[in-house]
């Protein structure tokens, strides 16, 4: 009862300052907010999958870009070359529109449940995307592993197994962990570029809402405030990682 | 192959147009990260808090958002303040201004942000030297801040450039006709879009290795006097 008077007594606020003295209609915004939270979790649900499911596959690339042999570093570069390389977009329009050109694609069993699908050509194009990205991080992370640590770990006689995984990577993802930062961020201002292949992702809402009332600015406002938000909780979120993964390279305070 | 020879001209002219875009834009972000940097540096109050909201805003708004806006936004804008005031009349801002302009936007930030820790590297007693010696202000911009600012700068600037290079295949989403509108014009008329794109993903690899390489020969230059470590 309270709450729906004090909803009602919102919405009325808000009709008569869109309809009196704002030159934004913030009413219509309030209306369809419901689909920029669809839009929100849409952008949110493609960007974490491919974060994860890249990051996953940036582990074993980037260890292999730092020790292994050129028969194997060199094609690891040509992907890593060939996706920092070029534009997202083009990247997903060779996927999402070109891929239709070969008959062969177009009669495989992949066609029909996933790449004739925006969303799965959205996700694997994302995942490669910043595959390629973090792999280039996380090298740059395991070069730069103090001597002193590997010589330590070899002194006690650890595999090189049991190097990577107790010296190596907890401290090159530490090191990492800035610089991806910014790639996490760089990857969620990438991911408007679903709006292009038709998925209704943040911008995507607020393409629609203006396309739907002929509108210059809500949409967009909207998106960009929606963005603001996300880009400000991810950045805290990371923030506290790093004082957490990093305490012990704080300087101490004096007591 | 010979269909890409067919269309050549279409895809040498959207080419061209994304240089031009990207040399434009380039052209305004280093501007205004110059502007920026200086404002946050040594700015009144009021500088230092508009150059930190432009920074946050930034960063914190994906570039298609604000391309988006300030193409749609800023035309009804532009001709809301026209009728208001009666000044002029409508007025159509082209996309090419547009691109520019958001574009440029949006990679001064990251220049600011690249500038103003080049002028910080610069280690104070230099320009504590040049005071003392007498110099003014522009004179010390130009003989002591510029040549080690751009040589502190060239990393991160180069990387910049790359990723605003990259950005410009998004101004194909607001009706432009760069290397990615024409190439998908092209692809979808003779049915070979991945032919097309392809040709297109080439290319941008071309742009960036090009300005890898004469970026790093410019490294090169300005860092002729530091001894190799």
């Amino acid at each position: 009862m309270n709450t729906a008077a004090s909803e009602r007594s919102f919405a009325e606020y808000l009709k008569n300052l869109s309809e009196n003295h704002s030159p934004l209609d913030f009413m219509l915004v309030w209306d369809h907010l419901d689909r920029f939270i669809d839009g929100t979790l849409l952008t949110l649900e493609i960007t974490v999958l491919a974060l994860c499911l890249g990051g996953a596959l940036a582990v074993p690339l980037a260890i292999s870009r730092a020790y292994a042999k050129p028969i194997i570093n060199v094609p690891v570069w040509c992907f890593t070359y060939v996706f920092r390389g070029t534009p997202l977009l083009v990247q997903i329009y060779l996927v999402y529109y070109g891929l239709a050109q070969f008959e062969m694609v177009r009669e495989s069993f992949l066609w029909d449940p996933f790449l004739s699908k925006a969303y799965w050509c959205a996700l694997l194009v994302f995942t490669l995307n910043t595959a390629a990205y973090t792999t280039e991080i996380l090298r740059g992370a395991i070069e730069t592993t103090p001597r002193g640590e590997v010589e330590a770990a070899r002194a006690c006689g650890m595999t090189a197994a049991t190097m990577m995984r107790r010296i190596v990577l907890p401290s090159a993802f530490r090191r990492a962990l800035p610089a991806y930062s910014n790639e996490v961020i760089f990857m969620l201002h990438s991911s408007v570029v679903l709006s292009t292949i038709t998925l209704q992702d943040i911008l995507g809402v607020g393409r629609w809402l203006n396309g739907r009332y002929y509108l210059a600015y809500e949409g967009f406002i909207t998106a960009m405030l929606f963005y603001m938000v996300l880009v400000f909780v991810i950045s805290r979120i990371f923030r506290l990682w790093e004082k957490h993964w990093m305490a012990h390279l704080r300087p101490r305070k004096s007591s | 192959m010979d269909s890409i020879w067919a269309y050549r001209m279409l895809l040498l002219e959207g080419t061209a147009v994304t240089v031009q875009l990207a040399l434009g834009s380039l052209l305004l972000a280093v501007l205004l990260g110059l502007l920026g940097a200086l404002a946050k540096l040594n700015g009144s109050p009021v500088a230092k808090a508009v150059a930190n909201a432009y920074t946050t805003l930034v960063r914190g708004v994906p570039d298609l958002v604000l391309m988006m806006l300030l193409f749609y936004g800023g035309q009804q804008l532009v001709n809301d303040l026209g009728a208001a005031t009666g000044l002029w009349d409508y007025v159509e801002i082209n996309q090419f201004t547009a691109g520019i302009v958001s574009i440029g936007f949006v990679f001064g930030a990251y220049m600011t942000e690249t500038f103003r820790g080049a002028i910080l590297a610069i280690p104070k007693g230099q320009l504590e030297a040049g005071i003392a010696v007498g110099m003014t202000g522009p004179l010390m911009f130009r003989r002591i801040i510029w040549p080690q600012m751009v040589r502190f700068a060239l990393p991160g600037f180069t990387n910049n450039w790359l990723v605003l290079l990259k950005a410009t295949a998004l101004v194909s989403v607001i009706g432009l006709h760069d290397l990615v509108a024409n190439a998908s014009t092209a692809g979808r008329s003779i049915r070979e879009p991945f032919t097309f794109m392809f040709a297109v993903l080439i290319i941008y690899l071309i742009l960036t290795a090009v300005s890898d390489v004469g970026l790093r020969w410019l490294e090169r230059r300005y860092n002729a006097d530091v001894r190799a470590s």
